[in-house]
């Protein structure tokens, strides 16, 4: 658990900072989460075990964990659809459990799913009233929402005709109407096909350009490297760093990757043959950052033409991986007490 | 005054609309044509018992099985289905959603009560070919129906905080059953020469919604004067018991962690 130590390290120090700069957009103390089970209720699951970190205002935040690592148990807290068994959050200095602060929020659950007798501008007014604009406003939000995620065809369509990713981005417009500082998105990439996903990216780019902070859990790595500032990696309910994807990242030792082509009758030179594989065509020769030097004089001596050379970065997903293991289950959820 | 129950209100009714729950007015409809026709064929002299007794009896069975079957569902269902999530990000109470849910299913229940009511006078139309001032204790009859509505309504929507449907529809038939009985049920325990039951039946007797109060059906349908103090004990005792309803309804669903 080397890199779980470390990045806790950079998590720490990230806070200072954050101290220093501005109050945090949302700050998590000691968030922990029991479910009671078992016949009698008597015995505990630990959902959430003290969860401790500051997300900054105007950041791109990435909560990843594989399925059952707490993230949506910890959304749902935020959202105070459930309530902690102990510790607290604060969103914008203002407590979970503060309704008022629910003006400045905005949310799409997981998987959302909305009254489907409603067509999307019904659904999107119906939001709306609950935030006092008048008639005119509401038309004029709802019109320009509908536009903005792309429903502007399908506007007047009841919702139970709408295909998965299009009651994603109704779900992301109902959540962004009344144009919230804090926005929670629950996997909202999670089920879409590769346009559908970057339409989400784009609109989650588009509210961070606007100064907004946006918190999203995701098991799509890839998506948490596009997008955030800084990522908090979450595993069977305990909270493994906090850090920008690189640093969490740079942790790894690095390597280089060299893609290069031999002329006709020459082959790989057998200092490092058991390095080299093929690769469409060409080679591909992996080799620790401080033999780089010494492998490219050797390519070039057997005429060999370097097409690339990259430095191997562990992706974040490398470094998920390490942390889960190969069995990312919910199981990773710890049973805590028997009463 | 929040609005935000309002809001709810108004879209728990359109989701009736559009679940077409108002279907049962055909049903409504077929009943007092096919009463109006042949009513005068087979009953002589008693028409107007017949139609106001077989209007009112139907008013009051249809509503209450809307009550209780979509009582049961009106939270359990936004649970399930996690409507209820998008909602509750957003500044709205517990309480203010709870009573929304409760306001929007009565609505639904009173317009479709006072379409059925019309359908009634109607058919007393076609039979007597005329409205008479005698007839105006129906609206009464209808009155206490809807107060009726209103207690089973409320029954619904606690058990549907807590319970699943199909254990909800039990408790509130239970309890809908119970209540019409209870002074049956301590008449049956004064003639006990057990202490423990006639205490027992004594306190069901209080403790037990009393739905019998709310029946003037037959009254109403032999012409009968209906007294003006059941009309303010009734409402009284609908509305303490509903508050108390909705009161606990509020407590148990504001405590929970939605799934």
């Amino acid at each position: 658990m080397e890199h779980a130590r470390a990045a806790t390290i950079d998590f720490r120090g990230c806070v200072q900072k954050n101290v220093i700069v501005s109050t945090p957009a949302i700050e998590f103390e000691a968030l922990t989460k029991d479910y009671a089970f078992g016949f009698w209720r008597k015995r505990q699951r630990r959902a959430l075990d003290a969860l401790t970190f500051e997300v900054r205002e105007g950041e791109v935040f990435g909560f990843l964990g594989p399925n059952g690592a707490g993230k949506t148990t910890t959304l749902k807290l935020l959202m105070s659809l459930i309530f902690p068994t102990s510790g607290t959050a604060r969103i914008r200095g203002r407590s979970i459990g503060d309704i008022e602060m629910h003006r400045e929020i905005g949310f799409l659950p997981e998987q959302p799913y909305f009254y489907d007798y409603l067509t999307a501008r019904e659904l999107l007014d119906y939001s709306a009233r609950f935030f006092k604009f008048t008639a005119s406003d509401r038309r004029e939000r709802v019109t320009r929402f509908l536009e903005r995620v792309g429903l502007s065809a399908a506007a007047d369509v009841q919702l139970r005709r709408f295909s998965k990713g299009m009651l994603q981005r109704v779900g992301i417009a109902q959540a962004i109407l009344h144009d919230p500082q804090v926005i929670f998105l629950d996997e909202p990439t999670s089920g879409l096909d590769p346009v559908g996903r970057r339409e989400v990216r784009e609109i989650i780019l588009d509210l961070q350009r606007q100064g907004r902070t946006v918190f999203f859990s995701t098991h799509i790595l890839p998506d948490a490297e596009v997008l955030c500032d800084r990522v908090a990696v979450l595993v069977g309910g305990k909270l493994q760093g906090v850090g920008a994807p690189q640093e969490i990242v740079s942790i790894e030792v690095q390597g280089m990757e060299v893609l290069f082509e031999l002329p006709a009758g020459r082959t790989v030179p057998t200092a490092f043959a058991s390095h080299v594989t093929p690769s469409g065509g060409a080679y591909r020769l992996d080799v620790p950052e401080a033999q780089l030097y010494d492998a490219v004089a050797q390519l070039r001596a057997c005429d060999a033409r370097i097409l690339s050379v990259t430095q191997l970065k562990p992706t974040l997903e490398d470094y998920f991986f390490k942390l889960v293991g190969h069995d990312a289950a919910p199981s990773y959820a710890v049973e805590v007490a028997n009463k | 005054m929040s609005s935000v129950p309002f809001f709810v209100a108004v879209n728990t009714f359109r989701e009736s609309v559009r679940d077409r729950v108002l279907y049962n007015l055909i049903f409504f409809a077929l009943l007092m044509i096919v009463a109006a026709v042949f009513v005068g064929q087979i009953s002589i002299g008693i028409e107007r018992l017949v139609i106001v007794n077989l209007g009112l009896s139907a008013i009051s069975l249809l509503g209450l099985v809307m009550s209780v079957f979509i009582g049961v569902g009106l939270v359990y269902k936004e649970i399930e289905r996690r409507t209820l999530y998008s909602i509750l990000a957003k500044p709205v109470r517990r309480w203010e959603f709870l009573a929304g849910k409760y306001l929007g299913l009565l609505l639904t229940l009173a317009i479709n009560t006072a379409l059925m009511t019309l359908g009634l006078f109607l058919a007393l139309l076609y039979v007597n070919h005329a409205i008479v001032r005698a007839d105006a204790p129906i609206l009464l009859a209808v009155y206490f129906i809807l107060l009726e509505f209103a207690l089973v309504t409320a029954l619904a929507l606690f058990f549907s905080c807590f319970s699943t449907p199909m254990l909800s529809t039990l408790y509130t038939l239970g309890l809908f059953i119970g209540g019409t009985f209870a002074s049956d049920l301590r008449d049956a325990g004064a003639l006990s020469s057990s202490g423990v039951v006639k205490a027992l039946t004594s306190i069901l007797y209080y403790a037990l919604p009393n739905f019998s109060n709310f029946n003037v059906i037959g009254a109403t349908a032999h012409g009968d004067a209906i007294p003006f103090t059941l009309v303010w004990q009734n409402t009284a005792y609908a509305a303490i018991y509903i508050l108390a309803l909705l009161l606990a309804a509020s407590a148990v669903f504001s405590n929970r962690n939605l799934k």
